[in-house]
């Protein structure tokens, strides 16, 4: 890559931070250039992030129409599977699929509650709430 | 207790973390040199193991690689720990910056506040460097950040020990000792051979060169086997860890170029410059595969036609970077 075919595509999605890339000069020596942003890159990450925003508003219906418990819908919004969700909550998988369950759900004890709502960053009440 | 560190931005964590700790050490050698004495370069694709249900492909070897190699080889003493107890962890950063030594920590970039939204995903493997603190935040070191940045103490903690995969487990690493005399001939060589094996010669079919072309026949199958959506999510999650996590495919092909260009200069051999060249085309081939392979995922192109045409591409970087490390093995060993 020369010097001045580092990309640099802008976009409003990406944020304001360049990158620095390996490129070539006048002379053929290596040197570093700062690039804004590449479209190959963003049309890949926009890809990654569509699937996430479909997997979490589909659980967000189903949460909605009671068939699962808000936690599932945090659980899809910060991109974690069962395993990962219960290496940060402390609590087995067999556990966690049982608190997906909205009745199981409605009769947990908020000290419970309060451990996951710790890893969503939320409060016990905003857990207990999907808008 | 601030350290008077000097904060580079570079083009891959890992070494990028390296070069400067190094810097501040005294031993003056660019990310590119800690890059190619740390055997950086590396390809697997490795179909049964899944990233979000998606086959992972990784350009690097297992994080800490090219700190603990690149090190190693120029006889600098490290250190290197993991810990249990998060508060230990977060304590020990503080008694070895009042000993007057920044250290490098592995994080997740997940809960990293300052990191760009777009590019928050549950990845394990990203390097820092904590410089000292002030009023209760630690002054940061992030080698793809233009500037320095801060972090609150909970979220340092949180972020290195984040859980998944190569969970970072509260890694922290600095150097304790540097030798008088270095032999950077001997590191440069030695960092070489290695890379030149891990390229060439793993038994492995994934791995390497030869992992290269496993990608692409099995690229070629992709639409017929996983139906076009699936396809489309194959093809981009393998542009994504290319491109994005941790620099990857071209950026890294570049990043070799730009070291063998300094290391022909040290070890007196003009004709590695001449590879360098070569490689240099290399990384721009990978370009043209991602650049091609994402426009086709914007366009929701599926065709065989089309695959068979990306996995072209990629069967000509394997060939072409076959023949740069055979050629290195001959100049060199």
């Amino acid at each position: 890559m020369k010097k001045n075919e580092v990309p640099q595509d802008k976009s409003k999605m990406m944020s304001e931070c360049r990158e620095l890339c390996y490129a070539v000069d006048e002379s053929g020596n290596y040197t570093t250039v700062r690039s804004t942003g590449w479209k190959a890159k963003q049309i890949v990450n926009a890809q990654a992030w569509e699937l996430i925003e479909e997997k979490a508003n589909d659980v967000k219906k189903k949460v909605l129409r009671g068939e699962l418990s808000p936690i599932a819908y945090y659980m899809a919004r910060h991109q974690m599977d069962l395993k990962l969700l219960s290496d940060y909550a402390g609590f087995s998988k067999r556990k966690i699929k049982k608190h997906l369950n909205p009745e199981c759900f409605d009769k947990l004890d908020d000290s419970i509650l309060e451990h996951y709502a710790k890893v969503f960053s939320l409060t016990v009440d905003e857990l207990k709430e999907v808008r | 207790m601030n350290i008077d560190f000097q904060h580079k931005q570079s083009a891959h964590c890992e070494s990028g973390v390296t070069s400067s700790l190094l810097k501040y050490h005294g031993v003056d050698l660019s990310e590119a040199m800690v890059f190619g004495i740390g055997s950086g370069l590396f390809f697997a694709y490795l179909p049964f193991v899944k990233v979000n249900y998606l086959p992972l492909t990784t350009f690097r070897y297992t994080p800490g690689y090219v700190f603990k190699s690149a090190t190693k080889r120029l006889g600098i003493k490290v250190r290197s720990l993991r810990y249990r107890y998060p508060s230990k962890a977060m304590a020990d950063i503080d008694t070895i910056i009042e000993r007057g030594s920044p250290v490098g920590l592995q994080v997740g970039v997940y809960w990293l506040p300052y990191f760009p939204p777009s590019y928050r995903f549950h990845f394990n493997a990203h390097n820092i460097v904590v410089y000292g603190k002030e009023n209760g935040e630690y002054l940061i070191s992030d080698p793809v950040m233009e500037t320095p940045v801060r972090c609150s103490y909970d979220d340092l903690m949180r972020v290195r020990f984040a859980k998944g995969p190569l969970a970072p487990k509260g890694r922290m690493y600095y150097i304790e000792k540097i030798p008088e005399r270095i032999e950077f001939n001997k590191a440069i060589r030695k960092g070489i051979k290695v890379t030149v094996k891990n390229m060439l010669s793993i038994p492995f079919p994934m791995v390497g060169v030869k992992g290269i072309r496993y990608l692409a026949r099995h690229m070629k199958k992709w639409p017929d086997k996983l139906g076009s959506k699936k396809a489309l999510l194959y093809l981009g999650q393998v542009i994504r860890m290319q491109e994005e996590i941790g620099t990857g495919g071209a950026g890294f092909r570049f990043m070799f170029s730009s070291f063998l260009q300094e290391a022909s200069g040290f070890l007196n051999l003009k004709s590695m410059s001449g590879l360098s060249e070569d490689m240099t085309i290399v990384g721009d081939k990978w370009r043209e595969f991602a650049l091609a392979s994402a426009r086709s995922c914007k366009n929701n192109e599926v065709s065989p036609e089309l695959y068979g045409k990306l996995a072209g591409i990629l069967t000509e970087c394997s060939n072409m970077e076959e023949n740069i490390f055979k050629e290195l093995k001959k100049i060199l060993f």
